[in-house]
């Protein structure tokens, strides 16, 4: 298990360092002198010059990303242009906000996705297996921005139950932040569900005519019994890892989420960040979320390594 | 993943049929697949011949018309500035569409020449090309669309650069994939042992193989660069204003919930049902494409 650890930590080097060299890259995506767009409707020749000071700009690029690595590994992800804070302190404070609603679309997405997956096992070929079917193909095709706009709509403008926008922390007072957080839950956990519920269903079909299910139902075992204790309990481990996959497009659709219901986390950094041409700011959070994604596939698949007794000891 | 019903295998399968036949053959069985062909064809034609259907000018404003609710006139309303939205939203079709389109195609013409050669030539280019792929989908999609659409500049172009640049990781290590699976094929040593060029067995006898995942990826993936493309626009990253796009559209939706909620429902509708007639065909071909699956 150690050994297995260990290479996967390993595995991790080159994919971080091409994730760095990548996201260092995006900034000579800018068209022209990048001190010169960086410092935007400054043209003050003094500005520019302390700009590319700063970013070491005047040196090679080898040089320069060496530079820029040996800042992040510091914990100096830079400045912000707008703000004139450092980007790490702005991600350490919209994490909470972004967690938050990552673990609630996460619980809604397992609930629904796998409760789904599972009836739709069970029932093969009846009303409710083409329902979940086609409640699947319904999370997946439909864009979160516009589901939002029609909850907002049916919720908060029609109905008045719940706020359209903002957020309250959970510390402050929790059926606020319940409130404010269930609708962009749902909107960003929606798809996931869908993903989720897929992979339960072809599980599920896989353990429900395995061995050990039909020796569980020659004992005489209640079937309720049989699908939660011996099935689903099997069919569980491809659908977590698989899951765990699902994190970035959480993380994706985090972004366009925080946007519409106004929710200061992540993702509205980043939107704020690209408007307000903070590049420094844009780098951070992809980098972040880059590196949150690729420990969380790690974690992953530790885990299954773990449940999965077959897979136990083996490198 | 679609599970259309599925009809007994059919008596007519010949040996003379061509695999391309018999896969359309079968994706013609299956009617939800057909009928996301149906909706796509619509929309295609939509864009095609968006002036002749399009009853207003999509950019022209008219003060005396402003967020109209939906009647005989407007049959979709019209928006903050007196636009007719129906006719946005045929207009829009072409953004949509193209983005799809083009995004994926200079996906796959990236995509698969490296996943040929990184799943041919093995070795240090397989490992160098596949840490790169990690890396880059190791950044989630929508999050790196924006970041480089960031960089490029807001328009239309750049979004499906960003968007193209985004979906290519899946290109290659599919084609990568499937390359190492096919070429272990004794017909392929067979072509080996008769003298064909190396370049000529890739080309020649391992990417016919490998197309049919292809296909149906791509397909998957068109819907997937449709929402990446309506989610920038709306960031505002996308095609700008005053040129009509579904996002943008929606964007400007969201100010008039209260008092014009018809603007955020029609661009809504139709990418949802772009994205889901897509995703209908893209599994329907992979249910016809699939060789275990009669």
């Amino acid at each position: 298990m150690l050994k297995f650890i260990g290479k996967r930590l390993l595995q991790l080097i080159p994919t971080l360092f091409f994730v760095s060299v990548l996201i260092f890259s995006l900034q000579h995506l800018l068209p022209g002198d990048p001190a010169l767009v960086m410092a935007g409707e400054e043209n003050d020749p003094a500005v520019v010059e302390q700009i590319r000071k700063q970013y070491h700009l005047d040196q090679s690029i080898p040089l320069q990303y060496v530079y820029w690595v040996k800042g992040i590994l510091s914990g100096d992800l830079g400045e912000s242009m707008r703000i004139k804070e450092p980007v790490l302190k702005l991600i350490l404070e919209k994490l909470p906000v972004t967690a938050q609603l990552a673990c609630m679309a996460i619980l809604v997405a397992l609930t629904i996705g796998i409760s789904a997956g599972v009836i739709s096992a069970v029932k093969k070929n009846t009303v409710w297996d083409y329902a979940a079917n086609v409640f699947a193909l319904w999370g997946i095709s439909t864009p979160n921005f516009w589901l939002g706009i029609m909850l907002i709509f049916l919720f908060s403008v029609k109905l008045g139950w719940l706020p359209a926008s903002g957020f309250v922390p959970l510390r402050e007072d929790w059926q606020a932040s319940l409130a404010s957080t269930v609708m962009p839950a749902f909107v960003l956990g929606n798809a996931t569900a869908a993903i989720l519920m897929r992979h339960t269903r072809s599980a599920m079909l896989q353990a429900l005519e395995s061995d050990y299910v039909r020796t569980a139902r020659a004992k005489g075992l209640l079937e309720r019994r049989i699908i939660i204790k011996h099935a689903l309990r099997n069919a569980l481990t491809p659908v977590i890892t698989l899951g765990a996959l699902e994190f970035g497009t959480l993380l994706s659709g985090a972004v366009l989420t925080e946007q519409i219901f106004t929710i200061p986390g992540f993702g509205k950094l980043i939107v704020d960040a690209v408007f307000n041409r903070d590049y420094a700011v844009v780098q951070g959070v992809v980098l972040v979320t880059a590196t949150t994604f690729i420990v969380l596939n790690l974690l992953a698949d530790i885990a299954y390594h773990l449940v999965n007794p077959r897979l136990r000891g083996m490198g | 993943m679609t599970h259309t019903a599925l009809g007994a295998p059919p008596a007519g399968e010949t040996a003379a049929e061509s695999p391309a036949a018999r896969a359309w053959r079968r994706l013609l069985r299956r009617k939800a697949a057909v009928a996301g062909l149906g909706v796509i064809a619509l929309f295609v034609l939509a864009a095609i011949f968006a002036p002749l259907i399009a009853p207003y000018d999509p950019i022209v404003q008219s003060w005396t018309a402003v967020r109209q609710a939906p009647s005989p006139s407007h049959i979709f309303g019209t928006d903050d500035v007196g636009r007719d939205i129906f006719s946005r939203v045929i207009y829009g079709t072409r953004a949509s569409l193209f983005a799809g389109v083009i995004s994926v195609g200079l996906a796959l013409s990236i995509g698969i020449p490296l996943g040929l050669i990184a799943g041919d030539r093995g070795g240090f280019i397989d490992a160098l090309l596949s840490r790169i792929t990690d890396a880059m989908l190791a950044c989630p999609f929508i999050i790196l669309a924006i970041a480089l659409a960031a960089f490029l500049g807001p328009s239309l172009s750049n979004a499906m650069i960003a968007i193209g640049i985004t979906t290519t990781p899946i290109f290659v290590r599919l084609t990568r994939g499937q390359v190492m699976a096919v070429k272990v094929e004794e017909y392929i040593e067979a072509a080996r042992v008769v003298g064909n060029p190396r370049w000529r067995i890739a080309l020649v006898h391992i990417l016919p193989n490998v197309l049919p995942a292809l296909l149906v990826q791509a397909t998957l993936s068109i819907a997937a660069a449709i929402i990446a493309e309506a989610a920038l626009s709306f960031l505002g990253l996308g095609q700008q204003p005053p040129l009509p796009s579904w996002g943008s559209m929606l964007n400007a939706a969201q100010r008039f919930l209260t008092n014009a909620p018809w603007m955020a429902v029609w661009p809504g509708l139709a990418i949802f049902l772009s994205v889901l007639s897509f995703n209908l065909l893209g599994d329907g071909l992979r249910d016809a494409l699939d060789p275990h699956e009669r």
